[in-house]
């Protein structure tokens, strides 16, 4: 049977990607696309969970049994990826609304 | 008097923004430098004080992303990064990126027993070194993506 | 067209739920072999009491330094297209 924390999930991809699929503005394609980001990172976290298990810091631990401490480190690594992508799509939407004058994604642009 | 969006917001919102600096950058600092000790390190520290940047442009109005300098900070990240790297290079005796300083005696070389114990701060080896150089180039890119977002529609009017 | 996206919306949520189905119950992890060595050497190896700091920064490195490429990159990137070209 599925987990909880992963189908919840789940359902945050599918709600950014509906994002991205249904909306017309720009600004809101790249907001789907940063909740897609944040909800794969919650799923990275929460893969490395132990029943019991407390933060892998040895500073007052209350126990030794920890959770695992490398999806960790990765999610880390993963947020500054994601706050690169989302700097670099809003810079380009501000590029594109500064040149065509609209925001709209489905209008032609490359036929002048 | 005209009270526009570019013009900044009140009296008392600069007030409270110059205020409320001081505690907020200590404590990006504080979780900085215990980042071998409590959770937090580098990044996230970086980010705690790369916030006071977007406060202070949204407290003085736009124009005010004008007058920040852009050439110190283009110079703390590029220094960030390649102290970051030159701080891999330094353990080549044995491996890249090999802790040299962990367990020596030397600067931050205490040895630790196994088992919890309050934080002592001279351990980790090249640990805390590295955060703070990753600190501050964090703090200097995050700011630059604030910066030159704001400042691109300045001069359009 | 909108049948077409609703589709495809309704076919990626099927496909990650059926992903979701065959990970290993939550808080149950399958292998970590890896991760023992990490809580068991990790404070007498680094020295840190905080083992994701010593993974970070010691056991996985070059992770970081990957890392701290991208976020000068993506910095560079922002400043040359948000550049005023001079006529």
């Amino acid at each position: 049977m599925i987990s909880l924390p992963f189908l919840a999930v789940m359902v945050i991809i599918s709600i950014g990607l509906s994002a991205v699929i249904f909306r017309r503005n720009l600004v809101k394609i790249v907001m789907g696309t940063s909740i897609v980001a944040s909800a794969i990172n919650l799923f990275i976290v929460s893969l490395g969970y132990r029943e019991g298990g407390v933060a892998p810091i040895f500073t007052g631990a209350p126990t030794l049994e920890m959770v695992l401490p490398t999806p960790q480190a990765l999610t880390l690594t993963s947020i500054v990826i994601d706050l690169a992508v989302t700097a670099m799509m809003l810079s380009f939407a501000i590029i594109i609304y500064k040149h065509y004058g609209s925001l709209d994604s489905r209008k032609r642009r490359l036929r002048e | 008097m005209k009270r526009s969006s570019e013009s900044g917001m009140s009296v008392i919102v600069r007030t409270v923004t110059c205020v409320a600096a001081i505690p907020v950058i200590i404590f990006g600092l504080y979780v900085i430098m215990h980042g071998h000790l409590t959770p937090g390190g580098g990044f996230a520290g970086g980010a705690i004080i790369a916030t006071m940047t977007a406060l202070f442009i949204v407290a003085e109005g736009g124009d005010a992303a004008d007058r920040l300098g852009r050439g110190m900070l283009l110079t703390a990240e590029s220094a960030g990064l390649v102290l970051f790297a030159l701080l891999a290079f330094l353990g080549l005796r044995t491996t890249f990126f090999y802790n040299f300083l962990a367990n020596s005696g030397s600067i931050f070389g205490t040895q630790v027993p196994f088992g919890p114990n309050p934080g002592y701060l001279e351990t980790a080896g090249v640990i805390p070194l590295m955060n703070l150089v990753v600190g501050l180039e964090v703090f200097a890119a995050l700011s630059l993506v604030v910066i030159f977002m704001f400042s691109y529609r300045r001069e359009e009017q | 067209m909108i049948r077409v996206k609703i589709l495809t919306l309704v076919l990626l949520f099927a496909f990650l739920v059926a992903c979701a189905v065959q990970t290993h119950p939550f808080g149950k992890p399958d292998q970590t072999f890896m991760d023992d060595y990490f809580i068991q050497n990790g404070q007498a190896e680094t020295g840190s009491n905080n083992i994701v700091s010593s993974v970070v920064f010691d056991y996985r490195g070059f992770d970081t330094l990957g890392e701290a490429s991208i976020l000068f990159a993506a910095a560079m990137g922002v400043f040359l297209v948000l550049r005023r070209v001079e006529k």
